[in-house]
């Protein structure tokens, strides 16, 4: 039987760990590759990792970190920030990473789906998309760190990108990002209704029974979190942590 | 020994890191000249059947690599494309596979997925040998792997498919023919698991 997937989601900044609050105030966390050997130890069903400057900074992929991180990794990998051309995802595939997440470079140029996703295989390409509320209503897809405005309507464009080739959709709430309150359920009801894409949703875990109910409902989905797993305790200690085999069985049970 | 045939397709390296720990040595081929003396062979493979079949027949290592696997029988094993890169032919592209083991690589049929998510089948799944095989040594009961994958590899005889896995019905995620072997999952990205099947094909 398939398995729902339970996701740490690692941010890099500067070649360091960070952790946001609603996109904003990076706090340092620590040291990647530490991260990820410690990830391995607890044998985690994926790992994603996001360079939060890329992007904004105009650079290039940090090749040499990924290649460290992927040397590490004995699990699945999702690499995400700043990729924006097919040589660039073909040069981190070569690193040993499994799939790519892009973002603002498919909202600038959808066809860079078909692009990669010929290349590399469609089950390789993943679209994320950072969604806020609109004060009035709906909800709305930025990019650079949830400080640009799209206009784009999440939900349409996720059946584009379905029908571009793509082969997951992340969701990532920026509203829910570090508040640990929760998850955004009817920002994932209404996703999830566009696709039969595999799904990972991203935003607002604060505990195990949260990751749960994403899990009750939609059952085969992806449940990523990222303070969840680099936190622990009301005054946020820096502490890696994911749950054991037994503890991940319950949540999947009804 | 285990060699690794690099052809600009897969994740060299993390096989690499996998056999590292556990202490068996490694060599990747890159040319023909590199085949020289090869005792075991792993074909890694990702993304488009076509796009890998043609980096393959292109690197100079396709007649030398039949020659070991066709005529001096060494262990080979195919791994996710790799796997489906030894059949005939795939629904995904129009090039001919290696034809070292009598399959077909089929899409999956989605209106038999009765769930929301359909394709790509991604994520972990249940891995249940059907015959005695010492590549599931250790792995017979309860072992789990990652799987990222549209397409299928279907036997065309029976006798073949050495473990299934569920999704929208049987597959066979594991197969094998005289001294060829071929796995749907990415065992260099299943932890203990994928570390034991890899450490069992280096001791076959």
């Amino acid at each position: 039987m398939l398995r729902p997937r339970i996701i740490p989601s690692l941010l890099i900044q500067d070649n360091g760990l960070v952790k946001t609050v609603n996109f904003k105030n990076p706090k340092y966390v620590g040291d990647p590759i530490n991260a990820v050997k410690i990830f391995n130890e607890k044998a985690v069903d994926e790992l994603a990792v996001f360079d939060i400057d890329a992007t904004v900074k105009g650079l290039d992929p940090n090749y040499s970190l990924i290649e460290r991180i992927a040397n590490q990794s004995r699990m699945p990998l999702c690499y995400g920030g700043g990729v924006k051309t097919v040589k660039q995802a073909q040069k981190i595939f070569g690193l040993g990473i499994e799939k790519i997440a892009l973002s603002s470079a498919v909202i600038e140029n959808p066809r860079l789906i078909m692009d990669i996703a010929e290349r590399v295989g469609a089950q390789s390409v993943i679209v994320v998309l950072d969604i806020k509320k609109k004060l009035l209503g709906g909800y709305e897809v930025f990019t650079h760190n949830g400080k640009k405005s799209t206009g784009i309507n999440p939900f349409k464009f996720i059946s584009e990108v379905q029908d571009l080739g793509a082969g997951e959709v992340i969701i990532n709430a920026i509203d829910q990002d570090g508040v640990m309150k929760g998850f955004d359920m009817t920002l994932i009801e209404k996703a999830r209704e566009q696709t039969s894409l595999p799904m990972t949703v991203l935003g607002g875990a604060g505990s195990l029974e949260d990751i749960k109910k994403v899990i009750d409902r939609h059952h085969i989905i992806g449940v990523a979190a990222g303070s969840l797993f680099v936190f622990k305790g009301v005054y946020k200690a820096v502490l890696i942590n994911y749950p054991a085999q037994e503890e991940k069985e319950k949540l999947f049970k009804k | 020994m285990i060699t690794i045939i690099d052809y600009g397709v897969g994740n060299i390296n993390a096989f690499v890191n996998v056999y590292k720990r556990v202490d068996v040595p490694v060599k990747i081929a890159r040319a023909k000249e590199d085949l020289t003396g090869a005792q075991k062979l792993i074909l890694p493979g990702v993304g488009h059947f076509d796009h890998a079949m043609n980096q393959l027949n292109n690197s100079g290592m396709r007649e030398t690599l039949d020659e070991l696997v066709l005529e001096k029988k060494i262990p080979v094993i195919g791994i996710c494309v790799g796997m489906q890169m030894m059949a005939s032919c795939s629904d995904e592209g129009t090039s001919e596979g290696l034809k070292w083991i009598d399959a077909a690589v089929k899409k999956f049929d989605a209106t038999r997925i009765y769930q929301v998510t359909r394709l790509p089948h991604m994520g972990w799944n249940d891995v249940r040998p059907v015959s005695e095989t010492p590549l599931f040594r250790g792995l017979e009961n309860d072992a789990i792997f990652y799987f990222l994958h549209s397409y299928y590899f279907e036997c065309h005889r029976s006798e073949d498919v050495l473990a299934v896995t569920d999704y929208g019905g049987e597959f066979a995620s594991a197969a094998h023919y005289e001294n060829r072997y071929g796995i749907q999952f990415h065992p260099e990205k299943s932890h203990h698991y994928g570390e034991t099947l890899l450490h069992n094909f280096a001791k076959l």
